[in-house]
């Protein structure tokens, strides 16, 4: 081996192993402990096949996970992001007050979700909270929002996007910052209107950006679940519950590791499957070089 | 037309801050007006000496603290000399072992707890900061920034030092590392802003009043006998949260292009 081969490798060594430990090791380690029981005291678990696998076929509280999950991304991902794109275009213009607009756009980012959770959670409260009190101005109270299945879901996808746009908005302040003006003022000379310029200069040359929050929106969907261990553990009925969040609850309040294992497989699952989506997709370029 | 978008906007930016604005009127105000909304309400920090004495938040935040700090500190150092491996250095396997860095991005260490957690136990050391901070100290995002970045330095820079007679680690010292100070600024922002704020992990692997971080210290004095003392809460809730709300109110302007500059690399 060259000296070069060896520097770069004894450079690289420190973060591998940690790397190798804690992110390569473990996926393996699910896989490997997703068809065994859950050890109990110091004896090694026995190996019980798909066991594990049959069960969350049978388990309606996954299955339900599952599909809240998947609602529960329909409805940040794109919210998040359309908001994220109006909100970076009004503080890139030349509007009143657009520092202000920036501060109370990116607020929220810079908050603990657990925090920002408990403030929603009074915001929501029945009877008296805030929402309640206006809502009772028109003449349509009573409702215990995070407690009726109906409602609970909704309550937690505001919460997420109002966490998240004014990061996504940050990714595309920079994406307009970088389109040269020159480009405006051809529009504005060939007459076209702001709707149009929009449309057919501006939303394509921010298409890489989208992508980008694109992705991170898609794992903040599947990570993302402090604030439903504050503000609903998975209630009513299930109704909040989110893969992850039910991977915690079977892992840390029941203790199943076995199954939580086989339950992580599927969370792995998907978001390889969106890796892969995202190499075949996505221009190289987004990653590499 | 640009009246009403102007307006618009407001209203947005309103509705935003909103929740703040009122975890604020509450843990400012005595509990009689917590929900009551009178311009005549008397000013109090007595919410904020309670929350203060009924839960031991000095040591949370020593703890958050501490979390925050080592973390940075492993980051900086681990991610530097991988960055630097991967934009200087031609070795066999450099393309696969940079895909198994990437992997992180995907995968995050959020979604490994509950193997993580069975590693720690065989580690022994459950309940302690380094087990919250170990998953995150080998950041495959920080890797990925600072090669970026490291990549752009003329490499007459490098040569030229190599002349005088430099290894690696001092050109790497010498050259790179301060060239790159932006953008260990802005790592630094983003971490530091990304481990005060985690709690899941945390939750789980901590179990006492000496390891615990801010949050997880917010969730087990909220959810506890406090009842709902809605008052209360929200000082606790905007004490935990005012180190990066005031950091951010004061540096606003770093702040965002830090997050910019994190995010177009």
């Amino acid at each position: 081996m060259s000296r070069s081969a060896i520097h770069g490798w004894l450079l690289l060594l420190p973060a591998f192993a940690l790397l190798a430990l804690f992110t390569h090791w473990p996926v393996f380690g699910t896989l490997w402990d997703s068809f065994h029981a859950t050890p109990k005291g110091s004896r090694p678990a026995p190996f019980v096949g798909l066991e594990n696998y049959q069960v969350m076929i049978a388990d309606e509280v996954f299955w339900r996970s599952l599909v809240n999950n998947f609602w529960y991304a329909v409805g940040t991902i794109p919210m998040s992001i359309a908001l994220a794109i109006l909100m970076a275009l009004w503080v890139n213009s030349a509007m009143a007050g657009r520092t202000w607009l920036r501060m109370a756009f990116f607020t929220p980012t810079v908050l603990p979700m657990i925090a920002v959770a408990n403030i929603w959670l009074f915001f929501f409260t029945p009877q008296y909270g805030l929402l309640e009190q206006l809502t009772g101005l028109f003449g349509i109270s009573g409702r215990n929002w995070l407690g009726d299945p109906q409602t609970a879901l909704g309550c937690v996808i505001v919460v997420a996007v109002w966490k998240e746009a004014g990061f996504f908005m940050i990714f595309y302040l920079a994406a307009l910052q970088s389109i040269p003006p020159s480009l405006a003022e051809a529009a504005a000379l060939e007459g076209a209107s702001r709707a149009y310029y929009f449309r057919r200069i501006v939303f394509p040359l921010l298409m890489p950006t989208t992508l980008f929050v694109l992705v991170n929106a898609v794992i903040n969907s599947f990570r993302l679940v402090d604030h439903i261990v504050v503000m609903t553990r998975g209630g009513p009925n299930n109704a909040t519950s989110l893969l992850l969040f039910h991977v915690y609850q079977v892992g840390f309040s029941f203790w199943d590791t076995g199954y939580a294992a086989a339950l992580t497989v599927v969370l792995l699952v998907i978001l390889a499957a969106f890796a892969v989506g995202q190499f075949v997709f996505l221009d190289k370029r987004v990653h590499y070089q | 037309m640009r009246r009403l978008e102007t307006a618009a906007a407001w209203l947005l930016g309103f509705l935003w801050i909103l929740p703040l604005l009122y975890a604020f009127w509450t843990a400012f105000h005595p509990p009689e007006f917590s929900t009551r909304f009178v311009l005549a309400a008397p000013l109090t920090l007595d919410n904020f000496r309670r929350a203060w004495e009924a839960a031991p938040f000095a040591r949370y935040f020593l703890n958050s603290f501490m979390l925050v700090t080592m973390v940075l500190a492993a980051q900086l150092v681990l991610c530097t000399l991988a960055g630097y491996a991967f934009a200087r250095f031609e070795f066999r396997g450099k393309d696969i072992a940079f895909f198994l860095v990437l992997v992180q991005l995907m995968i995050m260490p959020d979604v490994l707890i509950v193997e993580n957690y069975r590693t720690m136990a065989r580690l022994g050391i459950l309940d302690s900061i380094p087990a919250i901070g170990l998953p995150y100290m080998a950041s495959a995002f920080g890797i990925f920034l600072l090669r970026q970045t490291f990549k752009t330095v003329p490499r007459e820079l490098d040569e030229a030092a190599r002349v005088e007679g430099a290894g690696p680690l001092e050109i790497l010292w010498k050259v790179y590392v301060p060239l790159a100070r932006p953008v260990y600024l802005a790592y630094g922002l983003v971490s530091v802003s990304y481990h005060w704020n985690n709690f899941l992990w945390p939750l789980i692997i901590t179990n006492s009043v000496t390891s615990r971080p801010v949050t997880v210290g917010l969730q087990v004095f909220s959810s506890g006998d406090q009842g709902i003392d809605w008052s209360v809460i929200t000082a606790a809730t905007l004490m935990t949260s005012a180190p990066l709300l005031i950091g951010f109110l004061l540096f606003q302007r770093q702040f965002v292009q830090s997050f910019m500059r994190a995010g177009i690399k």
